[in-house]
């Protein structure tokens, strides 16, 4: 029983990053916006969460200074596509590139250093519960705020008008803005939520996941995470599925092979890959619903005529 | 005071041939300053940056190697995203065309022949032609989204040349080191001037490949197929395109391009596979396509601008101690500059006082689409 | 206050490595990496190398060096460059260097040219590796002297010789104090990723291991190991730092000493190829302070380590492969070639090797 509550709390470790870059994104793609520079915000975030816990001695405070630099980062993107109205593409990718160089730069003080890690939740009696205990009461902060970011961001989509407002913004910004809408107010703020969230997934790697820095440590998660966002058919319940059968798909391959399968390893690593392309062709062939969900104005710039 | 912009009536032709230098004027005013925190001169930095890697012979044919799998992969992405559809697993297709391509060499080592190379060359441009087909059908068939299917197929594609050069295809007389044979001299590709540096036909191939795609785009029925579908599907169905058909075409004729530019690469430049053979040129080639405003000709320009800021760090790093990091925030810096004057081709800015809140009601004009923004 | 001021400052300085004025008759000693010298890893430890030849020659040598060269054509014009720009002596510290360093030196025949773990030779060319394998040797020893359970994790990047070898020589030290000890081995693929090194560390702990050792580079392993209350080695550089209560010891390598004499070879003019594979006897391996052990395991290790410096070999027989086939036999020594291209296990590892 131990095994399997370590097993689902690796696997919950894995994919919250994952699953918090996601959700940021998700909002930001609803909003009709294409932010490819996950990557570079994240790695921006880790870089900041790390530095500012260890200045400070105080991991909490790494993680809201994670949070800060991801927003600001995304700033950059921002101006450049929203008032500017660069391509949405390009821009992002080049943020992706700007961060990977901007974060090795300020990281080269922190290279070698122990950092703070953030403690898990604890509370007496509960979190001692056989099994629940550890997986409900007894995980890192980060993986309560992504299930509180999720529910959150469910019900703000779907259940605000704000966010109603929103999704009508990204799947027409004319419209909306002939009904007299702020396309770009939301989307400005729609951005700079996608840029806090990716922070904070980086700051969950710099002080949860593996408290250290290291150049280049986010490896590809930011891109993983956008993937997630077009797996979830911009859903925000099924991010956290995808995450989940993502760092599944991760966490069953290792222990495959520490069980001693005969299977060449570079086939079990890209098992997840394979699972998540196999599960999305399954969920994605009703058409109608993707259509329904995808947004129609992703990508597009919008300038307001007068 | 607030920034806004405005349409213009048409694509000003001024700044369309302004905006890079104005893009490269900020750059080097942002530049100085960077350089100045760091207590590098600016002038001997954007030297070493800008102008020492094009004043030596062995330089620029370096500049076309680094520079020739970026247009081959961008041209052909180019194409993608004018038709809407959005591969970005060209990184895969490469690995795939190099693997395919390799296949000769590497099995028979020994079979030298003046077929062998473009029976390599051949086979690359299937081998990528054929892993780009998967994410097409996946679209086709079942309406899967192409930008995850093609994002996730580049590690398993990255895994599988793994698997192929540490087991199948290793060299048995290579001390169980991950790689495959030396191909022989038929499966090489030559250099193009030999004695002055290694510039290589890949180069040349690319810019056949920018040529043929620019005669496509706008002299051919097909480009305007992909025109027309890529900014409106609804016209293009009316005007009986069939969307799925497009899918098909641009993926597999990216994949190809792609597949040329990973098999040219093995053959030209590396001779033989190993575990990593690209530093990611298939990434990168997604900004050079967008840099070159999607438009064949731009992206050859975009390519060799971004294969010098490459070549410009490293020798930054050689000559003035600035480390790979503030390199790659210079470059980044670069892009940015270019990107944000882009818009000055379709946009005036005006600045408007804080007073000025009027907003006019009227009816919004459609956003400008990919399709206007080459 | 200060800890910042000190971060502060550190930061500064590395961002800060001015362009040094060129003085006429300093000699240019040049590096390549193929990874960032932040990696606190391999390629940090080598750039630690650099900084010990800095060091030691002052006003006379002058270095440079590139980070982060890809493997492929990448790497022939980083060559290619630091040779035109005067460098005398170059470093190329990957393996998949090795083609590329071998074109650029035939054209500079001037150039002295130093590539890390390979093989091809030429005039210029010189070849050199460590012997971390020794360094294992005695990590197995311990681990089996420290393990409950008489089972280890190792996690692993890439099938290379390099990395098979160290397998052998932990398990050989393991057996020769329980033979039968046992190994779970996983494989992440990744020379660095933190992320997945902690996940197989996991992994490995929950099924049962209680020591774990790692041919990967970051410290996360270690960081798990911390956490969890159980032990394991660091790799390349000393992390004690990260893991106080679970290090053991960390097997770094100390390029510095070997830089600093072939640089030196050089302003002598006395400069040869060669192929040396240094070990703990020439400081290129050293095991970090032994910790978290009784003091009859340290005196173990240090008279194995010892002993291996005074030139016993790790790879002494009797021998056997894992399907049971002789190797070596008795007291017979495993000849460098085969170590270098070494693609089995030994008997009683179960895993099987990828192929």
């Amino acid at each position: 029983m131990d095994i399997a509550v370590n097993i689902l709390l690796t696997i919950a470790t894995a994919a919250t990053p994952l699953l918090v870059a996601a959700i940021g994104e998700l909002v930001v793609e609803r909003s009709g916006v294409l932010n490819l520079g996950v990557e570079g915000m994240m790695i921006m975030g880790a870089v900041a969460g790390f530095g500012a816990g260890y200045l400070t001695g105080s991991p909490w405070l790494g993680l809201l200074a994670a949070v800060l630099v991801g927003a600001l980062f995304s700033l950059l993107f921002a101006v450049m596509t929203l008032s500017l109205a660069t391509n949405q593409v390009a821009t992002g990718l080049s943020l992706t590139l700007l961060g990977l160089g901007l974060s090795g730069m300020m990281g080269t003080g922190f290279v070698g250093l122990p950092g703070e890690r953030l403690p898990n939740l604890y509370i007496p009696f509960l979190t001692d519960l056989p099994v629940v205990g550890r997986l409900v009461f007894g995980q890192d902060p980060v993986f309560y705020i992504s299930i509180a970011l999720i529910a959150g961001v469910a019900w703000f989509l779907f259940r605000t008008r704000t966010g109603l407002t929103l999704r009508s913004i990204g799947d027409s910004h004319t419209s909306a803005h002939a009904l007299g809408i702020h396309v770009l107010r939301y989307r400005y703020l729609a951005v700079l939520f996608g840029g806090a969230c990716a922070g904070l997934a980086g700051g969950q790697l710099s002080l949860v996941y593996t408290p250290q820095w290291v150049e280049n440590m986010t490896a590809g998660r930011g891109w993983i995470a956008l993937a997630l966002v077009v797996f979830a058919s911009w859903r925000p319940w099924r991010g956290p599925a995808g995450g989940y059968i993502f760092g599944a798909g991760r966490n069953g391959q290792l222990h495959a092979q520490a069980f001693g399968i005969p299977v060449p390893s570079q086939f079990l690593s890209s098992l997840p890959y394979l699972a998540t392309i196999a599960v999305l062709v399954l969920i994605s062939r009703n058409k109608r619903l993707t259509m329904m969900n995808t947004p129609a104005a992703l990508g597009q710039p919008f300038v307001p005529d007068r | 005071m607030r920034v806004e912009l405005v349409k213009r009536p048409q694509r000003s032709a001024l700044f369309s041939a302004l905006s890079p230098f104005i893009a490269f004027a900020l750059t080097m005013a942002a530049g100085a300053i960077l350089f100045l925190l760091l207590g590098i001169n600016p002038i001997s930095a954007f030297y070493t940056y800008f102008i020492s890697p094009i004043s030596e012979v062995w330089q620029l044919h370096e500049l076309t190697i680094k520079a020739a799998p970026l247009i081959l992969i961008a041209v052909g992405l180019a194409v993608c995203y004018r038709a809407n559809i959005w591969n970005i697993g060209a990184e895969g297709q490469l690995i795939m065309g190099a693997i395919v391509g390799s296949a000769i060499p590497v099995m028979f080592p020994a079979f030298e022949s003046p077929i062998v190379l473009p029976l390599c060359l051949l086979l690359g441009m299937l081998g990528g032609a054929a892993y780009a087909a998967i994410p097409a059908v996946l679209k086709a068939r079942f309406n899967t989204n192409e930008i995850l299917t093609s994002l996730m197929l580049v590690y398993v594609a990255q895994l599988f040349l793994d698997w192929m050069v540490r087991g199948p295809w290793r060299d048995p007389q290579g001390h169980g080191f991950p790689q495959t044979v030396m191909f022989n001299d038929s499966a090489t590709l030559p250099a193009l001037f030999p004695v002055a540096g290694r510039a290589n036909w890949g180069f040349v191939f690319a810019l056949v490949a920018a040529l043929a795609v620019w005669i496509l785009m706008t002299r051919l029925l097909r480009g305007f197929e992909v025109r027309v579908l890529g900014s409106s599907p609804r016209a293009g169905r009316f005007a009986g395109f069939n969307f799925n058909r497009m899918v098909f075409f641009t993926f597999m004729l990216s994949g190809a391009l792609a597949g040329l530019a990973g098999i040219s690469e093995v053959t030209g430049a590396i001779n033989q596979l190993q575990p990593t053979i690209s530093p990611g040129y298939g990434f990168t080639a997604i900004i050079v396509a967008f840099l070159g405003r999607l438009n064949p000709l731009g992206i050859v320009a975009a390519g060799l601008v971004l294969a010098l800021t490459y070549l410009g760090g490293e020798a930054a790093q050689t000559a003035l101690g600035i480390s790979d990091k503030v390199a790659r925030v210079f470059q980044g810096m670069l892009l940015f500059f270019v990107l944000g004057c882009d818009t000055l081709i379709h946009y005036r800015i005006r600045f408007v006082g804080l007073g000025a809140k009027a907003r006019g009601e009227s009816e919004a004009v459609p956003a400008a689409k990919l399709e206007e923004v080459h | 206050m200060k800890k910042l001021l000190i971060a502060l400052m550190t930061t500064v300085a590395g961002l800060s490595m001015a362009a040094t004025a060129q003085a006429q008759e300093k000699l240019k000693a040049c590096w390549v990496y193929v990874g960032p010298i932040g990696d606190f890893g391999y390629s940090y430890q080598h750039d630690q190398g650099r900084l010990d030849v800095e060091k030691a020659f002052g006003d006379k040598v002058e270095t440079a060096y590139l980070e982060n060269v890809a493997e492929g054509p990448d790497a022939e014009r980083a060559f290619e460059r630091l040779a035109r720009e005067n460098c005398k002596i170059i470093f190329g510290t990957s393996f998949g260097f090795m083609d590329p360093m071998v074109k650029v030196a035939k054209r500079f025949p001037d150039v002295k040219f130093e590539h890390a773990t390979g093989y091809k030779t030429a005039d210029n060319l010189a070849v050199y590796n460590a012997r971390f394998y020794e360094g294992r040797y005695v990590m197995g020893q311990i681990a089996a002297k420290m393990s409950k359970k008489g089972l280890a994790g190792y996690i692993v990047s890439f099938p290379i010789p390099e990395v098979v070898m160290g397998i052998n020589s932990f398990m050989l030290g393991a057996q020769s104090i329980n033979p039968d000890f046992k190994l779970k081995i996983v494989w992440v693929n990744s020379w660095f990723d933190p992320g997945k090194e902690a996940d197989a560390a996991k992994a490995l702990f929950d099924q049962g291991a209680d020591i774990i050792t790692q041919h990967t580079d970051s410290t996360a392993p270690l960081q798990v190991a911390e956490e969890r209350g159980l032990l394991g080695f660091g790799q390349s550089s000393d992390m004690i730092k990260f893991a106080p209560k679970a290090q053991l010891t960390s097997n770094t390598d100390d390029w510095g000493p070997y830089y600093v004499e072939r640089v030196q070879a050089v302003l002598d003019g006395t400069w040869k190829t060669g192929n040396v594979w240094l070990g703990i006897k020439d400081g290129a391996v050293v095991l970090s302070p032994y910790t978290n052990m009784p003091d009859d395991v340290k005196k173990m290790a240090e008279e194995t380590e010892a002993k291996i410096a005074g030139g016993w070999n790790p790879f002494t027989g009797p021998v056997d492969k894992q399907d049971g086939t002789p190797w070596l036999k008795d007291g017979e020594v495993a000849d460098d070639e085969t170590l270098l291209g070494m693609n089995f296990y030994v008997k009683g590892i179960d895993d099987k090797l990828p192929q």
